[in-house]
């Protein structure tokens, strides 16, 4: 890889940052416009045109909030958590592929962080990890709400990962590979009719949907942070920009599990005749092969993007429309519904793939 | 080199965290950095898929139960139990002559660098531990996968609900 590949692939990876934060910002605003719409009120309108500028102004509200250290808390840990929590749910987006190439005469630029051959179980592993945060947080706290919401979490996130991997077994049974770019540009083929993982996987994108409701600690599965029950959960002694921090990560969390799941079942950065759409930009409009590729790649990853802003709708729309599971509801849900219907699922795409109804 | 040098120096440095720590959460979060660092030594082996699964597995997965159940305990310095100076001295002979076997048995091998010309960059790589576990060692892979059914068969067998107790 020569200097100038690294330099672009270095601006890449602080495109994709810069992105994420900005993505979670303006999901605060989102969620509370979502919110207001859902509920038939105005919602936030006061900061700025229409509102856009709450963002900035919860910032300054949140930066210059006291403080607060609760009496018998592990310092260190208490910082800890947050930080933690911040740095996972940042570190996940790297391998996620954001648009295919971009050529400038010698120079090719891939609009993904790093492409590493394991690229799903990197996400894993950070997806994973990521509870750290909260566990760590909610025991420093040195509250029984907090250390209760942090148990929860733990549970909840080991539970749900089982079934959520299961899910994506039977994606990679297709693919053959663990890549994030190879799994998106086999979802479409030039010049055939090829489908998006989704249709060949209804029931592991339901599964892998709800885990992902549930890694994400959203309603109905935000036992963690269960207000009605534990006050405020793993959180509830936080406050100034920790917790800021605390629900940021959150958003980051959101963004990056509608990435994922766009990659994985609705075809990344592909859209529907974007080779015939190539095919007439060379031929009738006499764009050179290079340009109409990053012409593509262009409305690829806004095409992604689309994608990625439909499913965290999509998240806030449920959080806005159906009620909390209970604990035990959850567990149920998790290890006696969505394990068995996700083995189930891996041994029907084994019986199609073997009988070469889908490949 | 540098980076085997770092890496190693920060895994001894946890690992002897993990001994000393006096309180048990902190134990665990060392030995949680330690797993990272083990990753971070496949890696440097050219094994990413290990280093991936060991995150996920070890991690991600098992230290999380460990801090779980250290968090519900709620154990610290005030309840840790007194240990006889007995247990303290025969755990102390114990680990030193395991050192002393690994070191006598590790002590006339030499290492051999890498030789480029045969050197197989793909080795470690996802397909090609499937490929090695699944035919050449396709039996011991299912026995373990058996052992592994026993334990899960026993630790449904034993979190049962018992007829007429109520779980929460």
């Amino acid at each position: 890889m020569s200097l100038e590949t690294l330099g672009w692939q270095g601006l890449v990876i602080l495109a994709v940052f810069g992105l994420s934060l900005l993505i979670a910002t303006y999901c605060t605003y989102a969620e509370r416009v979502i919110a207001a719409f859902l509920q038939d009120r105005v919602g936030p309108d006061r900061a700025g045109p229409y509102g856009l500028l709450q963002p900035l102004a919860d910032a300054v509200k949140m930066f210059t909030k006291e403080e607060f250290f609760p009496g018998g808390a592990n310092k260190a840990l208490f910082i800890f958590g947050p930080c933690l929590a911040m740095v996972t749910a940042l570190m996940s987006s790297a391998v996620i592929p954001f648009g295919n190439k971009l050529t400038f005469g010698d120079t090719i630029v891939w609009l993904q962080g790093i492409e590493i051959n394991v690229g799903m179980l990197y996400v894993f592993g950070i997806v994973s990890l990521g509870v750290y945060g909260l566990m760590i947080g909610g025991w420093a706290s040195n509250n029984k709400f907090s250390l209760l919401g942090a148990v929860r979490a733990a549970s909840q996130n080991i539970s749900y990962e089982l079934a959520m991997g299961l899910a994506l077994i039977a994606v990679l049974m297709m693919s053959g590979t663990l890549s994030l770019r190879e799994i998106t540009l086999q979802q479409s083929v030039a010049g055939e009719w090829h489908f998006w993982n989704i249709v060949k996987q209804p029931l592991g994108f339901i599964i892998f949907c709800t885990c992902a409701f549930a890694e994400t600690n959203r309603t109905p599965f935000d036992l963690p942070e269960c207000e009605a029950e534990l006050i405020g959960g793993y959180h509830t002694e936080y406050s100034s920009m920790k917790l800021g921090l605390y629900l940021f990560s959150e958003y980051i969390n959101i963004f990056v599990a509608s990435a994922v799941m766009s990659v994985l079942y609705f075809g990344g950065f592909n859209f529907p005749f974007q080779y015939e759409l190539r095919e007439w930009l060379i031929s009738n409009q006499g764009v050179g092969t290079d340009m109409a590729q990053n012409i593509i790649t262009g409305l690829g990853t806004v095409a992604l993007f689309g994608k990625i802003f439909a499913f965290i709708f999509f998240f806030m729309w449920v959080r806005w429309t159906l009620p909390r599971f209970r604990y035990d509801q959850l567990m149920r849900l998790g290890w006696s519904i969505l394990i068995p219907l996700a083995i189930f699922n891996i041994l029907l795409t084994g019986g199609l793939i073997t009988f070469g109804v889908i490949k | 080199m540098s980076l085997f040098l770092f890496l190693a120096f920060v895994a001894l440095l946890s690992a002897l965290g993990v001994v000393f720590a006096k309180n048990p959460v902190h134990s665990v979060l060392f030995l949680i950095l330690t797993f990272f660092t083990l990753s971070g030594h496949y890696l440097l082996l050219n094994a990413q898929f290990l280093a991936a699964v060991n995150i996920i597995v070890y991690a991600g997965a098992i230290m999380v139960l460990f801090l779980f159940v250290i968090m519900f305990l709620n154990l610290n310095e005030d309840t840790e139990p007194h240990k006889p100076a007995l247990a303290k001295f025969a755990a102390a002979i114990a680990g030193g002559s395991l050192l002393l076997i690994m070191v006598a048995a590790l002590r006339h091998v030499q290492p051999d660098g890498v030789n480029p010309a045969t050197f197989d960059s793909q080795i470690g790589m996802v397909d090609r531990l499937g490929m090695v576990l699944f035919r050449q060692y396709a039996l011991p892979f299912e026995l373990a996968s058996i052992l592994l059914l026993a334990a899960m068969v026993g630790s449904v067998m034993l979190g049962k609900r018992e007829t007429g107790e109520r779980n929460f």
